[in-house]
């Protein structure tokens, strides 16, 4: 008896986590197939699900109107860029923080944070005219600079709870052992730390990636990334919901394809310190 | 060789002062324990020894020559940590050769020898896995091993077994103390448990507040108190204090007896009169608290089954050769 009623537990469990997961996927599920239905199917009522003429001319006609390499490309470049510019300060940052701390450390992090909470949109008329003087608006370089101080905290804060779970009792072992400063970093260090840099890099590559205020401000054509490459779609001349999909899709397939094979480590990196 | 000699040894952080001037002879292949209450400065002490603290002043002399700025690598003292510290992405193999791996040893010789250290720890089935995948004896077995490996002057031991269940501390603690007699080689050994203390030590330290409170054998410690405190310390129930006339009649501010030298009488007429609070029957001994009046609490204790319980009267006499006087400042007075 006992183990029936587990059974259906479980099935009812599996049940409902499937039905959870769909859900919560629906919205990239409709998108998709919405790429793939002419102007007119894609708004019908009752919606087709399944049964529509399938066309790939949106993903043709998305080509044709604006360069999708071109703005893939800044967005690799900008993401990429803001990513390990951000890491390169924050690693030092961060160590120095959870292997020497002093009386302010805490302050300074949660200063840094503070910043998250102020709406960007705050600052956005001064760094606008900054950005205009020096000539940074429309180019990668800008973009790269501002995206980068915009998760350099977070990547901080998420660098300094790795590096505080390191034991010290590790690295004194390591020091009894015989292990200089270098030898220690290549061999006891860097291996115990890569999965939090792994898994914070990759975060990071995926808010940047979809970032979407600053991108839109303060970038037209040359440096515009695929955020605005899908922005570019909402027209005053009326919604193109299957062309609107078909550059989201194209906009969101490479990320999602680098989540898909990061899932583990993105899974630890967003948990991370929640179980011990 | 494993001679440590510490010379006034002092530790501060800022105003705080942590020990405060440590004089202690640690012989050749001797087994010696620190023992204290939490916040003594026994593991400072140690860390100090290790190398992984500076001295704020004094000498630690390792076999006659001054380490204070020898870096911990080159002190030639191996350390066993609370936490084990096992290298997590490391085998047992590489965590018990990375210290020869570091010294530049060449591989067969590595292997060699970490092969043997498994061999004396019996670890050798498990060479191939990593910490995360052994028990808790296992992980301390192999911080043990990593230790023993590099055939140190001395060994480092700071509580290394208080995260053990209470039955592998036991086990381990038996373990430890062949391991060294085996090898020969001097130990110094941190922990809390008094028991820990008086079962592995040749010799026990005992520290208070920064301070060596005495320096001796553990049967020396619990026969020859040097002070209060120590009298306190070592000794499981702890040692009563009496103050007042009947110290007082003795010449002493303060007397101590241990529960194990109280004669436990019913109804007695003589000696000190007392009701009994709480009786404990373990089979093997019983321990009595007994409410003495102007006394305090007394502890007694009685090897074997005594069929007394809470609300009896009972007299307590102390062996009068088994009693402790103590001045005022807390000294233990002799003669």
């Amino acid at each position: 008896m006992a183990r029936m009623a587990t059974t259906r537990r479980v099935m009812i469990s599996t049940a409902a986590a499937w039905l959870f997961g769909f859900l919560i996927f629906f919205p990239i599920l409709w998108m998709g197939l919405a790429s793939f239905k002419t102007e007119l199917e894609a708004f019908a009522i009752p919606p087709s699900f399944l049964f529509f003429h399938w066309t790939t001319e949106n993903y043709a006609t998305v080509q044709e109107r604006s360069d999708y390499l071109h703005h893939a490309m800044n967005s690799i470049i900008i993401a990429g860029g803001s990513t390990l510019i951000a890491l390169l300060i924050a690693i030092p940052a961060a160590w120095s923080m959870a292997f020497s701390p002093t009386k302010r450390t805490k302050d300074i992090l949660l200063w840094m944070l503070s910043t998250k909470m102020m709406p960007p949109v705050g600052v956005l008329v001064p760094i606008y005219l900054i950005y205009k003087s020096f000539g940074l608006l429309d180019s990668r370089i800008g973009l790269v600079f501002i995206l980068c101080l915009g998760n350099l905290p977070i990547v901080i804060w998420m660098l300094f709870t790795y590096f505080k779970e390191i034991p010290r009792d590790i690295l004194e072992a390591a020091r009894m052992d015989g292990a200089t400063i270098g030898r220690e970093l290549v061999y006891v260090l860097t291996p115990m730390a890569i999965p939090g840099l792994a898994s914070t890099l990759l975060l990071n590559l995926i808010l940047a990636w979809n970032e979407a205020f600053w991108t839109l401000n303060l970038s037209t054509s040359s440096a515009a990334p695929l955020t605005t490459f899908i922005a570019s779609y909402s027209s005053p001349e009326g919604l193109f919901w299957a062309k609107l999909s078909a550059a989201s899709t194209l906009a969101i397939a490479p990320i999602l394809v680098l989540g898909w094979f990061s899932q583990k480590q993105l899974v630890r990196g967003l948990t991370f310190g929640a179980v011990k | 060789m494993g001679q440590i000699t510490l010379q006034g040894v002092q530790k501060s952080f800022g105003p705080v002062h942590i020990i405060k001037g440590a004089d202690l002879d640690i012989a050749d292949g001797s087994f010696v324990v620190f023992v204290g209450p939490s916040g003594c400065g026994k593991t400072t002490l140690l860390r100090l020894i290790a190398g992984l603290g500076d001295v704020s002043g004094g000498k630690i002399l390792i076999d006659g020559k001054n380490v204070v700025d020898t870096p911990p690598a080159k002190r030639g003292l191996s350390m066993v940590f609370q936490s084990y510290a096992l290298y997590p992405h490391m085998s047992v193999r590489g965590n018990i050769g990375f210290g020869l791996k570091m010294a530049g040893l060449p591989k067969e010789e590595i292997n060699r020898k970490v092969e043997a250290a498994a061999a004396t720890l019996n670890l050798t089935s498990y060479l191939d896995r990593k910490p995360r995948e052994l028990s808790g004896g296992q992980r301390q077995r192999v911080a043990i091993g990593r230790a023993i490996v590099r055939e140190p002057k001395a060994f480092l031991f700071d509580e290394p077994l208080s995260n053990l269940d209470a039955a592998l501390r036991v086990q381990m603690r038996i373990e430890v103390t062949r391991l060294q007699k085996q090898l020969g080689t001097t130990a110094i050994y941190v922990t809390h448990d008094q028991v820990e203390a008086m079962t592995m030590a040749d010799k026990i330290v005992v520290l208070n507040g920064g301070k060596i409170e005495q320096y001796g054998s553990p049967l020396e410690l619990y026969e020859r108190p040097a002070n209060l405190f120590v009298a306190g310390f070592i000794g499981s129930p702890k040692m009563n204090f009496v103050t007042g006339e009947n110290a007082l009649q003795r010449g002493a501010a303060t007397i101590g007896v241990r529960p194990e030298h109280l004669k436990i009488e019913r109804d007695g007429a003589s000696g000190w009169q007392g009701t009994i609070a709480v009786a404990e029957h373990l089979g093997s001994d019983t321990f009595l608290y007994v409410d003495a009046g102007a006394l305090g609490m007394l502890t007694a204790r009685y090897i074997g089954e005594l069929s007394l319980h809470a609300g009896d009267r009972v007299s307590l006499m102390p062996d009068p050769a088994r009693i402790h006087r103590f001045d005022e400042s807390g000294n233990a007075l002799r003669g």
